[in-house]
């Protein structure tokens, strides 16, 4: 009996003993106590308990950040200016920051850790980044992988965004509530809602759950967020770029201007794999009717022999280069799989135009 | 009972016996966080901490209770233990002391817990029936030689950053050359003192 138990409790007694150094070092040395930070020189004062990260405190507190990778330090849109208290910069955020911003104090919110008394600036606009409640109205399966959601807002009843903006939809995991960007897919003037279309990722912690909502679920989401500006200029022709659920934010740039410009030029060009990728392919064609000025081009790199598919082939950027001429002013939104934003800017800038009248937002 | 004085030990770890370059332990952490020096330095200390508080604590633990009770064949399962606690503490102690070093070190700062330098260390404290100031003098001695040697392959590794090494050999494949030839150097000590 006592060559068992001789051995298991000298084991568990030297794993107490060690578990309780440990508890008592983390006491001591992860403690950083109440600390105090400021927001844009007094607007707005919080105090949090040290230790975590700024991204998390600021959410803990209802200041929504950008933050596209869920504080993974691997999209940079959650950056902030610490101007005092954010220790030195980290190996972490350094690929994702400039020269200037680093030499500015810029930090990227996810991977600087609340220490000490903090003094930070941020955008006007991330202070009024709303949180808000709404119900899955409608879901419909638009490909095999890609689903569409209408989500109809209950608290607050409208939401204020620009074309191309995004919103961050809370998602539960494991790990308690966790934060994924999607792109609003309805037109600006459709208030009441926000629609999404989503691609199911294998193991996404994000689609999975949009993928797996009903009508009638409630789903939180924040926001809106997103730089990109449209230029409203009448004469700049608008060209728009997109492949798979990357046509989530075109779809709305494309309703939104022509509901207000409907004379306004604008391109439109949807790369797809064959058929049974695409989507809305309906839709474009009436928009082309009603809209002369509307141009949708779908181009299939792969068609299946079944889709008698008449119209172009190849990948997307040869469209671009075949419809679009050269030297015409032009703004130019772009989004998909980075191969194809890489292909599609070099394409615009053989034709003339110069990285700041191009947009991108990239996904794999 | 081994009779060489604990400071030859010491001395012994660092340059005849590295634990490194003679013996081959701890080799990844080794080709994996020699890029930069400081990165080198950092590690090289810690691995000095842990060695010396574990290869320590562990001699206590073993002529105290495992032996004193017959139950030696639990050495491994302790001594692992007592270095996965030991490197949680060191852990710590870099994350609240210094952030960048915390980072750059990455999953090579827990994966001490598994550098066989380190249960080396402890092993060959017990197979060379060291006492307790010797063992005190060896893990000092086999922390500092494993210290050593990644600083110099991390000064080595700067001078040839810009040095035009052929295709096959880039990388990895150069420093294994270098660790070798590093090893051979370490054997010209060899006559000035020698440990079982």
């Amino acid at each position: 009996m006592n060559e068992f138990l001789l051995p298991v409790g000298v084991l568990s007694v030297l794993f107490i003993g060690l578990a309780a150094m440990l508890i008592v070092a983390e006491r001591v040395l992860i403690n950083y106590g109440i600390c105090a930070i400021d927001i844009n020189e007094g607007e707005e004062d919080i105090e949090v308990e040290g230790g975590d990260t700024l991204l998390s405190v600021l959410y803990d507190h209802e200041i929504y950040i950008p933050s596209a990778c869920g504080g993974k330090g691997t999209c940079g849109e959650c950056k902030v200016t610490v101007d005092s208290g954010g220790g030195p910069v980290l190996p972490t955020e350094t690929p994702l920051l400039t020269r200037r911003e680093r030499r500015s104090g810029v930090r990227l919110g996810c991977q600087v850790k609340v220490r000490e008394d903090m003094e930070v600036r941020m955008p006007e606009e991330y202070l009024h980044v709303e949180e808000f409640a709404s119900t899955v109205d409608e879901v419909e399966m638009l490909t095999e992988d890609i689903r569409f959601i209408r989500m109809m807002l209950d608290e607050p009843e409208e939401i204020n965004f620009r074309p191309g903006q995004y919103v961050q939809v809370q998602a539960p995991s494991s790990e308690g509530p966790v934060y994924r960007a999607y792109s609003i897919s309805n037109a600006d003037y459709e208030k009441d809602r926000v629609e999404l279309i989503v691609k199911l990722i294998p193991g996404g912690i994000g689609s999975t759950y949009l993928h797996n909502v009903e009508p009638g679920d409630p789903v939180t989401f924040i926001g809106p967020f997103g730089d990109f500006y449209l230029d409203e200029s009448p004469d700049t022709e608008l060209v728009c770029v997109g492949g798979g659920c990357g046509m989530a934010p075109i779809r709305c740039i494309v309703h939104s201007v022509l509901k207000r410009q409907p004379e306004r030029k604008v391109w439109m060009f949807f790369g797809a794999r064959s058929l049974a990728d695409t989507f809305y392919m309906k839709q474009w064609e009436e928009l082309e009717e009603e809209y002369p000025n509307f141009n949708a081009i779908v181009a299939l790199s792969d068609p299946d022999p079944d889709d008698n598919w008449e119209g172009e082939t190849g990948f997307i950027h040869l469209s671009v280069d075949k419809y679009l001429d050269e030297n015409t002013s032009r703004q130019a939104f772009l989004c998909g799989p980075p191969p194809m934003i890489e292909a599609t800017t070099e394409v615009l800038q053989e034709k003339g135009l110069r990285p700041d009248q191009w947009y991108y937002d990239e996904f794999n | 009972m081994n009779p060489t004085p604990a400071l030859i030990i010491m001395v012994a770890a660092v340059f005849t016996n590295n634990i490194l370059l003679a013996n081959f332990l701890g080799m990844c952490s080794f080709l994996a966080c020699s890029r930069q020096i400081d990165t080198a330095v950092g590690l090289g200390a810690a691995v000095v901490f842990v060695s010396t508080a574990t290869v320590v604590l562990n001699h206590v633990i073993y002529y105290q209770v495992l032996v004193r009770w017959d139950i030696e064949y639990l050495q491994y399962i302790v001594f692992i233990a007592v270095i996965a606690a030991f490197v949680q503490l060191v852990e710590m102690f870099i994350e609240r002391f210094s952030p960048v070093l915390y980072f750059s070190l990455g999953i090579f700062l827990p994966l001490i817990t598994v550098n066989c330098a380190i249960l080396g260390s402890s092993l060959f404290m017990v197979i060379r029936e060291y006492s307790f100031a010797q063992a005190a003098g060896f893990g000092v001695g086999a922390g500092l030689g494993w210290a050593l040697a990644i600083i110099l392959m991390a000064g080595l590794r700067k001078k040839m950053l810009y040095s035009n090494v052929p295709r096959p050999f880039q990388g990895v494949p150069l420093v294994m050359i270098i660790t070798g030839v590093m090893a051979m150097a370490f054997m010209g000590f060899t006559g000035m003192v020698s440990i079982q």
